[in-house]
């Protein structure tokens, strides 16, 4: 073993340690190794006795790789390192895992860093995080550890030749829950479809947002002005916006037999396309395709304020009576709706935006709270699917309500019984391990 | 054949992407990778439709002398314009490569202006709807009303004056009553959307089909 003064990276490790200790040290997955900070070390070998030496330090041991093991659960693209640490670890400022392909040519035959290690904290690391330094599937590498001592000294560890190599898997054992879940979940849903299908009365409570959409496309009818529907500010693949096209559906169907202008602006160009083939469809539906206008949906522009101004232009021109605002809405929540309740017309939206709910509630006649906006559609509809489809979200929800009780019944009990925080003994914790909300994510 | 083939492709599609959810092996993440390059391709051609849309909205508006046309040519004239600017025109036209181009000062010195010109708008509409929201008409916005004096309080300086209880009390109207609320809807939204999300892949939820779905 060489041991040489090495500054450069001592350096760069000892910020990088005080700055964030530990930060790339991988032992949850996700976080990403470090770059090479520094080149492969050369054997530049300390000069005994002179003055930048720190002589009066003894010798530091090496650290060495231990084993190299396939990570679990990925794509073939990790592997784990585990190593065993200098036993003088008082003198060892940091550690720096490095990897090579022996009998490449493509330059990773050469030692890389990829991974840098505050002394101290974990002995094993995740390689494969650092998109530099990608692992493949099936190569066999070398692995070793080089200490980087508190006096700047830079020791070399010796080779690993891993006997292991990265593989995918075709299951992920850390989505079992997730499974068994959604599975629970899907049979649900899939029970109460097939009750639907089979004539089966189910009951769905009056949701007075959607009850006041006739009222609303009513009153634009008597005063003869024109709707503004606002399919939301999101693409396609959001479901918010295909629930929102959905319902602009059956607007447009009850504003067709109305003889009711209607202006639909629209901020994705596939979004426009849809919402365009839907109203222009339930304008056929309704026996009236003659007064279809082909201007009535339009494309505004993809940029967030520029539609606001667009629309908010709109909304203070042609004065609509009714706004909808249903889909997915960002910070443009507020100006729309504030913008629509100056100017005097009926609102209703909806949206499964946490953040821009309360926005809506204070502005907006009517406002359809998170799922409510899925249901929106069965509920106008009533097709038996689109209603067991909702029954099947209720009876989810009741199985979920079930748990949260029984957690608290159980959390209960824990204080009884004076187990709180025994993982042995806890019923709390105990359930918890069989259910989690990550299970749920 | 308009309805039956979109829906067997988004039926595949979707099974297919759910079961790659459950498999790590790089042949999924491959099969994952491909299928959601196609989405950039289709939103390109979608934005010729939508460039198509507004250009037909505007010329028709202008063409018949319609309420507010000049308004439709302020719409026009930049749209085709901007294009021209960044492709067409030299980087400069004052000084070469090195300074910014006309595209450029269009873009940092008038359009960034007016966006974030209408994002600040959203200060003083925040006030107006607060104004709204916080007059306590009923028990119910009274109640409102005095949790959001105590959450606002507590998250400034000026609410340490009083005691620390204020800023622990607005603390705990947030950790707890506030956090139950917004998890419960988080959780209604997430069921809203998985059942959404089943209708679509078997074909009972058409809407996004538009006419083809009925």
């Amino acid at each position: 073993m060489r041991r040489t003064s090495h500054f450069l990276p001592v350096a760069l490790a000892a910020l990088l340690c005080a700055a964030s200790a530990g930060a790339q040290v991988t032992t949850s997955p996700g976080a990403p190794a470090v770059d090479s900070l520094a080149p492969s070390p050369g054997p530049v070998a300390a000069v005994p006795g002179s003055a930048a030496a720190p002589a009066a330090l003894p010798e530091v041991r090496p650290a060495q790789v231990l084993s190299v093991t396939d990570f679990p659960n990925d794509a073939g693209d990790h592997l784990q390192v585990a190593f065993q640490p200098s036993p003088d670890s008082s003198l060892v400022l940091a550690y720096q895992l490095e990897r090579r392909t022996p009998g490449a040519t493509d330059g990773s035959e050469d030692w890389a860093v990829v991974a840098i290690l505050a002394a101290g904290e974990a002995t094993s690391v995740v390689d494969g995080y650092d998109p530099d330094y990608p692992v493949q599937p099936g190569v066999h590498y070398d692995y070793r550890v080089d200490v980087m001592t508190v006096d700047g000294g830079h020791l070399e560890g010796p080779s690993f030749e891993s006997a292991v190599v990265a593989r995918g898997e075709w299951y992920n054992t850390d989505k079992t829950r997730v499974l068994v879940a959604c599975s629970i979940f899907m049979a649900l849903i899939f029970y109460y479809f097939s009750r639907a299908r089979r004539g089966a009365s189910l009951y769905l409570r009056p949701i007075a947002g959607i009850d006041a959409i006739d009222e609303a496309i009513g009153r634009a009818t008597e005063m003869g002005k024109p709707i503004l529907y606002v399919p939301g500010l999101s693409d396609i693949s959001d479901v918010a916006t295909i629930a929102s096209l959905t319902i602009l559906g059956r607007v447009a169907r009850k504003v067709a037999e109305y003889q009711t202008p209607l202006m639909v602006p629209n901020r994705d160009p596939i979004v426009y396309t849809v919402a365009e083939e839907s109203v222009k469809q339930a304008y056929l539906e309704a026996g009236r395709p003659d007064t279809y206008d082909p201007n009535s949906v339009f494309f505004v522009t993809d940029s967030q304020f520029a539609y606001v101004a667009a629309v908010n232009g709109l909304m203070t021109r042609e004065k609509p009576a009714t706004n909808f605002y249903l889909g997915m809405f960002w910070a443009e929540s507020l100006l729309l709706a504030e913008t629509g309740s100056l100017s005097g017309a009926i609102q209703i939206a909806g949206t499964d935006a946490i953040t821009q709910l309360p926005f809506f509630i204070t502005t907006c006649d009517y406002t359809l709270i998170g799922e409510e906006l899925y249901a929106a559609s069965a509920y106008l509809g009533r097709e038996p699917k689109q209603v067991g489809a909702v029954k099947g979200q209720d009876a989810c929800k009741g199985l979920v309500m079930f748990l949260f009780t029984a957690g608290i019944v159980l959390s209960i009990a824990d204080l009884i019984l004076g187990t709180v925080g025994d993982p042995s003994r806890s019923l709390i914790m105990k359930l918890a391990n069989l259910v989690t909300v990550g299970a749920l994510e | 054949m308009k309805r039956t083939v979109p829906l067997m492709i988004t039926m595949v599609g979707g099974l297919v992407l759910i079961i790659q959810y459950f498999i790590p092996h790089q042949v999924s993440v491959s099969v994952f990778n491909y299928y959601t390059s196609w989405a950039p391709i289709v939103s390109g051609f979608a934005l010729i439709l939508g460039v198509g849309s507004i250009t037909r909205l505007h010329y028709h508006k202008i063409r018949i002398r319609d309420r507010n046309w000049p308004y439709s040519l302020a719409t026009l004239i930049p749209m085709y314009l901007m294009p021209v600017f960044a492709l067409l025109l030299p980087p400069s036209i004052w000084g070469g490569n090195q300074a910014p181009g006309l595209f450029d000062f269009m873009y940092t010195r008038i359009q960034v202006p007016i966006q974030s010109t209408m994002f600040s708008m959203l200060a003083f509409y925040i006030a107006s709807a607060a104004f709204r929201a916080f007059r306590a008409k009923s028990a119910l916005a009274t109640l409102l009303l005095i949790a959001a004096v105590i959450v606002m309080l507590g998250q400034v300086p000026i609410g340490d004056l009083a005691g620390r209880w204020l800023p622990n009390l607005g603390q705990w109207i947030l950790r707890y009553p506030n956090l139950a609320a917004k998890r419960a809807i988080e959780l209604g939204v997430g069921f809203g959307v998985l059942a959404t999300c089943l209708k679509i892949i078997f074909g009972v939820e058409r809407g996004w089909l538009g006419g083809a779905g009925e």
